[in-house]
C-alpha cells in the first residue's frame, strides 16, 4: 500500500475511505474530537491544564501495566486515568493550579512522575512490548479495531451525558467558585466528578494521539475558541468544530505521509491557537 | 558496589544533580512554576532527539532547546511566568516535532534510535561515562551555587514582588535568570533521571520540604537533603535489585518522602496544613 496524492481532492478522499482501518481511524477520531473538545472547554475555563497533562501521562503506565498483566491496553488506560483523577482530586480543591499554592501543583507533579516511573518499571519488566514506549507516548492511528471504536463511543456517550447533567452548576462553579459555594452548589463534589470525566476523556483521546500529545485536542481547540468568544454555547460549538478540523486534517495528511499522526495533530492545534491569538490579540480581563 | 567504575560515576553525577534539583525545586514549588518545570523537562527530550537527528552531541541540543523555551516563557509571561495554556500548547507542539524527528531518525539510521529514546525519556544514570559524570556534577554544582547565591533577592521577589521592586531588585531579570537555571538543570538531569521523570525530583522534595517547614532556609536545606537521600537510596536499591530501573527507584523514594511528610504534618498537627 503506497498512498499517493492526486490532484483531485475527491479522488483522494475516496482513496482514503477504501481502507477499513482508515474508516475506523476517522470514526474514532471524530468521537474523540467531540469528547475532548467539550471536556477541554471546561479544562481551559477552569485552568486545569497541568492536571490534565498529568492525567494524560497516566495513559502510559496504564497501557504498560495492562500489557504486563496480559489485559487489553484500553482497560489499562481507563483504570490508570481514573485512579490518577481520584488521587489528584483527594489532595483538595481538585488540583486547580489557577488558585493553587505551590504545594498543590507539587502534588500533581509528583503524581505524574510516580505514574511515569511505574510505567517505566512495567516496560522494563516486560520486554515483549511490541513497539516500545514510542507508540504509547506518541500514538498511532493504525490498527484501531471496530471493537475499540464501539468502546470509545460508549465511553464518550457516558462522559458527555455526565457532563451534560453537570453543565450548569459546573459552569457556575468554574466561573465563580466562592459565589457558587455560597449559593449551595456542591463545589467539591463537582470538582471530583469533573476530574473523573476528564480522566475518561483523556484515556479515550490518548489512544489516538498518544499520552504526551493529548493537549493538541484537549487544550488547543478550546483555548483558541475562548480567545474568540466567551459565550458558553458558541464557544463549545466552535471548540468542537476546531477539534474535528484538527483531527480530520491530521489523519488525512498522516495517511499520505510516512510521518506520525502526532506531529500533524499538534502542529495543526498549535497553528489554530496562534491564528486565534492573532485574530483576537487582547485577552479578556477575566483571563488575567 | 563502589568497586565498579560505572557505579562511582552514577553516584558522582547523581548526588550533585539531586542536590541541584532539590534546591531549585524548592523555589519552583514556592514560585508555583511546577508546570513550567514540567514543560522544560519534557522539551529536553526533543532537544536530545534533535541533536541526534542533526548528528551533534546530545548535550548541545538539550541545553539549546531548554534555554530557548525558558527564554520564551520568561519574555512572553508577565513577571516572567507564562500562562499555563500557552505553555501547554507550545510544549505539546514541540513534543510533536520530537515525534517527527524520531521517525526521521528511525527511518534513516535505523536500529539504535529505540535505545536513545528510552535513555532520553527515562534516563540511564548507570551508563554515564567518567567525563560525562564530572561535567554533570560541575554543571549541577554551578547552578546550585548560583541559585543559593541569589537566594535572598530571589526569595523576596518571589514572596513580595512589589517590595522587591521598591528595594531595587530587578524582579523580572531575576525571574528570567531563575528559569534559565531551571533549564540548565533540566537539560543536565535528563541524562541521569530522564526527561519524563525529572519533574519528580524537582517537585517532590520541594513539596515535602514546604509541608514540613515554612522557614525558607530550613526548607531549602531540607529539600536538597531529601533529593540527595532519594538519589542515594534509589541508586543503592536499583543496584541491589536488578529488575528495578534506577530512575523508578529514585522517583519512588522522593514521592514516598513527600507522602510521608504529608502524613507526618497531618498527624502532628503542628506543621502547615496541606498535603
Amino acid at each position: 500500500m503506497t498512498p499517493s496524492l492526486s490532484p483531485n481532492p475527491i479522488d483522494d478522499l475516496r482513496q482514503l475511505l477504501t481502507y477499513p482501518f482508515m474508516v475506523n481511524a476517522l470514526e474514532a477520531g471524530t468521537i474523540v474530537a467531540v469528547l475532548a473538545g467539550i471536556v477541554g472547554w471546561y479544562v481551559v475555563l477552569r485552568r486545569q491544564t497541568f492536571a490534565s497533562h498529568t492525567l494524560s501521562v497516566m495513559a502510559f503506565p496504564g497501557a504498560a501495566g495492562a500489557t504486563l498483566a496480559g489485559l487489553p491496553t484500553a482497560l489499562g488506560y481507563y483504570v490508570a486515568c481514573t485512579a490518577a483523577a481520584l488521587a489528584i482530586g483527594r489532595t483538595g480543591r481538585g488540583g486547580r493550579p489557577g488558585r493553587a499554592q505551590g504545594g498543590e501543583s507539587a502534588v500533581i507533579g509528583t503524581v505524574q512522575s510516580v505514574g511515569l516511573a511505574a510505567g517505566f518499571l512495567f516496560l522494563s519488566l516486560n520486554s515483549a512490548v511490541l513497539s516500545g514506549p514510542e507508540t504509547l507516548l506518541f500514538g498511532t492511528f493504525l490498527g484501531i479495531t471496530r471493537g475499540q471504536v464501539l468502546v470509545l463511543l460508549l465511553v464518550a456517550l457516558g462522559a458527555l451525558a455526565t457532563l451534560a447533567a453537570l453543565a450548569r452548576p459546573l459552569l457556575f462553579a468554574s466561573v465563580d467558585r466562592e459565589v457558587a459555594h455560597a449559593s449551595g452548589v456542591p463545589v467539591a463534589l463537582l470538582d471530583a466528578l469533573f476530574l473523573l470525566v476528564l480522566g475518561l476523556a483523556i484515556a479515550a483521546t490518548s489512544q489516538l494521539t498518544g499520552a504526551l500529545l493529548v493537549f493538541a485536542l484537549l487544550v488547543a481547540p478550546p483555548a483558541a475558541a475562548q480567545r474568540l468568544t466567551l459565550r458558553p454555547l458558541a464557544g463549545l460549538v466552535l471548540t468542537v468544530v476546531f477539534a474535528l478540523l484538527t483531527i480530520w486534517l491530521a489523519l488525512a495528511i498522516a495517511y499520505f505521509s510516512i510521518y506520525p499522526v502526532g506531529f500533524y495533530v499538534t502542529t495543526i492545534g498549535f497553528l489554530l491557537y496562534l491564528l486565534a491569538r492573532v485574530l483576537a490579540p487582547t485577552h479578556h480581563p477575566r483571563h488575567r | 558496589m563502589f568497586a565498579h567504575e560505572f557505579v562511582r560515576n552514577a553516584w558522582l553525577a547523581g548526588t550533585f544533580i539531586a542536590l541541584a534539583c532539590g534546591v531549585i525545586g524548592w523555589f519552583v514549588v514556592v514560585r508555583g512554576q511546577v508546570f513550567a518545570g514540567d514543560a522544560l523537562s519534557h522539551v529536553a527530550f526533543v532537544g536530545a532527539i534533535a541533536a541526534a537527528a542533526v548528528g551533534v552531541d546530545e548535550r548541545i541540543g538539550l541545553f539549546a532547546l531548554t534555554l530557548a523555551l525558558a527564554g520564551a516563557m520568561g519574555v512572553l509571561g508577565r513577571r516572567a511566568q507564562a500562562d499555563d495554556v500557552t505553555i501547554g500548547i507550545t510544549f505539546a507542539w514541540i513534543l510533536g516535532i520530537g515525534v517527527l524527528l524520531l521517525t526521521i531518525l528511525a527511518t534513516s539510521a535505523g536500529g539504535a534510535s529505540g535505545i536513545t529514546t528510552a535513555n532520553t525519556l527515562f534516563g540511564s544514570v548507570y551508563s554515564l561515562s567518567a567525563g560525562a559524570a564530572v561535567i554533570a556534577a560541575a554543571v549541577a554544582l554551578a547552578a546550585t551555587a548560583l541559585v543559593l547565591g541569589a537566594a535572598r533577592p530571589l526569595l523576596l521577589s518571589t514572596l513580595d514582588p512589589e517590595l522587591a521592586t521598591l528595594r531595587g531588585i530587578p524582579v523580572r531579570a531575576l525571574g528570567l535568570a531563575f528559569l534559565a537555571a531551571l533549564a540548565v538543570v533540566s537539560a543536565e538531569s535528563t541524562q541521569a533521571v530522564g526527561a519524563l521523570l525529572l519533574l519528580g525530583l524537582i517537585a517532590a522534595p520541594g513539596g515535602a520540604a514546604r509541608v514540613l517547614t515554612a522557614r525558607p532556609y530550613r526548607g531549602l536545606a531540607l529539600s536538597g537533603a531529601i533529593a540527595v537521600a532519594s538519589m542515594w537510596g534509589g541508586l543503592a536499591l536499583s543496584y541491589a535489585i536488578g529488575a528495578l530501573p534506577a530512575s523508578t527507584a529514585v522517583i519512588g523514594l522522593a514521592a514516598g518522602a513527600y507522602a510521608a511528610a504529608g502524613i507526618w504534618s497531618r498527624l502532628s498537627g503542628s506543621g502547615r496544613a496541606g498535603g
